[in-house]
């Protein structure tokens, strides 16, 4: 005890003392070093991300436009090839015009199901309930769950003889189904596991937030005026959810335009291309045949693509949104 | 009839009212056996797995397949790790969740702050970039990702995996955290700079106290995603030992690395990548709830 209050007593001594000449070298150190203005010092503490995206994203990106009108297989130097890539793309891969065509029917379904099916979830979990925490769990879990062991869980629960679904199915005296095993199949069944793995994720999570920040008082107006559940639900928590309606949309069609892992460990692409997803094909082109121009050409038509889309987005958002306060 | 007991309030209330509780009970005992069947849905995947990756070989090969084990095989768990090299994969993925989430909290922290505290010209248009960048697919630059990676003589190594995330980590790490850091009073750091401490101290000893359950949600969120990430591994390591677990149990699938059956181990190593993270979602799930819910409402 003694020996701390000694400390603190010169502690006091110096801040005493500091007045004297000390404090004045101390002050002018400290002058100097902010002699740089605060705006400089904004620019020293967004460097690391300055720095970070011209070598790691913004550099890259400007980087793969050049690559893309080149042949490039990494070995041997770029080989300038124009819009060759571009117009090889669009008139002769066949694997082009399949892959884009399987990943936008894979978006197109999965992206309105998952988000009825996160909204519908939310709204259960908002009735209430008195284990809202515990079923928010459950439904979360296939979330956390790595995309490859999602995929091999999957693969096993649908083998054609030895899983479980389509043992479950003959069971019932329903016929067996091909699952993952047939090109007509192929999609419908990722779009199920990727509707396991994601309706009860971020975005039921963020639908039930908002919910929950829904007003009462307007819920009780509506009802005052005889409003019935699902007219309530239409005409209240509808509009005054839209815009996280429209954030969950955007960033599920992003998302899935994305889907790769699950298909490349689960089918690789198969049966017969059936699961041969947009990013799949760039993969193989850039990483299998090492035809890195051609690749980046791919991942050019891909941004352009996701662009396009959100910005439709938000154009046709605007009829639909409703923002408060406005 | 049902007229009538409008009109009338006297007499009927008690009847009604019965029929409204009615119709309420029913209503709960609906609402709890959707969500309880829902989440047999959810869970029945994981049971059928776990309850699979406890057999013997020779049990996953019965038809039809049952569901329950002869006798558990605990066996399966630790074979994966003496006989394969899931233990090394692990320690890799380990070390780069680690390094890479260390580096996204510190690097973005300091970010955030950079654009949350000072006026400078091109803020607003640099944030914007930064909120491009977020949306952008991480493929498009994969390959000029993997030609820098190549000249810098770091492909096959671990490198590529974390050291980017010590560049103001990512651009929704950035994000998240000025928006929070935007929601505590000026005053506090404005007062310190005032006293005569530097940024760096306001920064360290004032904010980031200040920031930590953004950070905790950060740390969480970052975790599972590098955790889960395959792409980037799968492109950038090549040889076995380097891989990361995830791309080994791809690996592990799709290569026999064995010559008697590895279904049931496959099926254990699934098992063990999905632990880590539930384990970190049931301790910190308060902050991951809430940290999601955030992001969501404030875009």
């Amino acid at each position: 005890m003694a020996q701390k209050k000694s400390l603190i007593s010169t502690a006091n001594t110096t801040t005493v003392d500091a007045r004297s000449p000390a404090l004045s070298i101390d002050q002018s150190r400290g002058r100097s070093r902010r002699h740089l203005k605060p705006s400089t010092w904004g620019y020293i503490f967004i460097s690391p991300w300055i720095l970070g995206f011209l070598i790691f994203s913004g550099g890259p990106l400007v980087a793969s436009l050049f690559i893309s009108l080149t042949e490039y297989d990494i070995l041997s130097s770029p080989n300038f090839v124009g819009v060759d890539n571009y117009r090889f793309a669009v008139s002769e891969d066949p694997l082009f015009w399949n892959s884009l065509w399987r990943t936008t029917y894979f978006a197109i379904v999965a992206v309105p199901l998952g988000l009825i099916g996160s909204l519908a979830l939310a709204v259960l979990l908002n009735q209430a309930l008195r284990a809202t925490t515990f079923f928010r769990t459950l439904y979360f879990l296939p979330h956390l769950t790595p995309a490859v062991a999602m995929a091999i869980l999957w693969s096993w629960l649908l083998h054609p003889t030895l899983g479980f679904a389509n043992n479950f199915l003959t069971g019932l005296g329903l016929p067996e189904f091909a699952w993952l095993t047939s090109r007509e199949t192929v999609i419908p069944t990722l779009i199920m596991i990727s509707l396991w793995a994601g309706v009860g994720g971020n975005t039921m999570l963020i639908f039930l937030a908002a919910l929950q920040g829904i007003p009462r008082d307007l819920e009780e107006a509506a009802e005052l005026d005889g409003a019935g559940s699902w007219n309530k639900f239409k005409v209240i928590t509808l509009p005054l959810i839209s815009p996280v309606i429209f954030f969950n949309l955007i960033l599920g069609i992003i998302a899935s335009f994305q889907v790769f892992t699950l298909a490349f460990v689960a089918t690789d692409g198969g049966p017969s291309y059936g699961s041969w997803f947009f990013i799949l094909h760039i993969y193989n082109q850039a990483f299998s045949y090492f035809r890195l121009g051609y690749g980046s050409a791919l991942a050019w038509i891909f941004l352009l693509i996701v662009l396009a889309l959100t910005l439709f987005n938000f154009v046709v958002g605007r009829r639909w949104v409703y923002y408060q306060g406005e | 009839m049902d007229h009538a007991a409008d009109s009338t309030p006297s007499g009927t209330p008690m009847r009604s009212t019965r029929k409204w509780v009615l119709r309420a009970r029913l209503k709960r005992v609906i609402l709890y056996t959707v969500a309880i069947l829902l989440g047999i849905l959810f869970m029945f995947p994981f049971a059928w797995t776990v309850a699979s990756s406890l057999k013997q070989p020779r049990e996953l090969f019965i038809f039809p397949p049952t569901f329950f084990p002869e006798a558990l095989q605990f066996d399966n768990y630790i074979t994966i790790f003496r006989d394969y090299p899931f233990d090394r994969w692990y320690a890799n993925t380990f070390l780069v969740v680690i390094l890479n989430t260390a580096g996204v909290l510190i690097t973005s922290s300091i970010v955030a702050y950079g654009f949350a505290r000072f006026n400078f010209r091109f803020r607003h248009i640099l944030f914007i970039l930064v909120l491009a960048t977020m949306m952008m697919p991480p493929q498009i630059t994969l390959i000029p990702r993997f030609i820098l990676f190549d000249k810098l003589g770091w492909l096959n190594t671990l490198l590529p995996l974390w050291l980017p995330a010590w560049f103001g980590g990512t651009p929704f790490a950035i994000f998240l955290m000025r928006q929070f850091m935007l929601t505590l009073p000026k005053d506090l750091d404005e007062a310190a700079v005032l006293d005569g401490a530097s940024y760096f101290r306001v920064f360290w000893e004032i904010l980031i106290p200040l920031c930590k359950p953004a950070l905790a949600t950060l740390a969480i969120i970052n975790f599972i995603a590098v955790w889960n990430e395959f792409l980037d591994p799968v492109i950038f390591l090549s040889s076995v030992e380097k891989f990361t677990v995830a791309v080994g149990l791809w690996y592990f699938q799709a290569q026999p690395m064995s010559s008697t059956p590895t279904a049931h181990l496959l099926l254990a190593a699934s098992v063990t990548t999905i632990i880590p993270p539930i384990i970190l979602f049931f301790a910190f799930q308060r902050y991951f709830v809430r940290g999601v819910a955030l992001t969501g409402l404030k875009g």
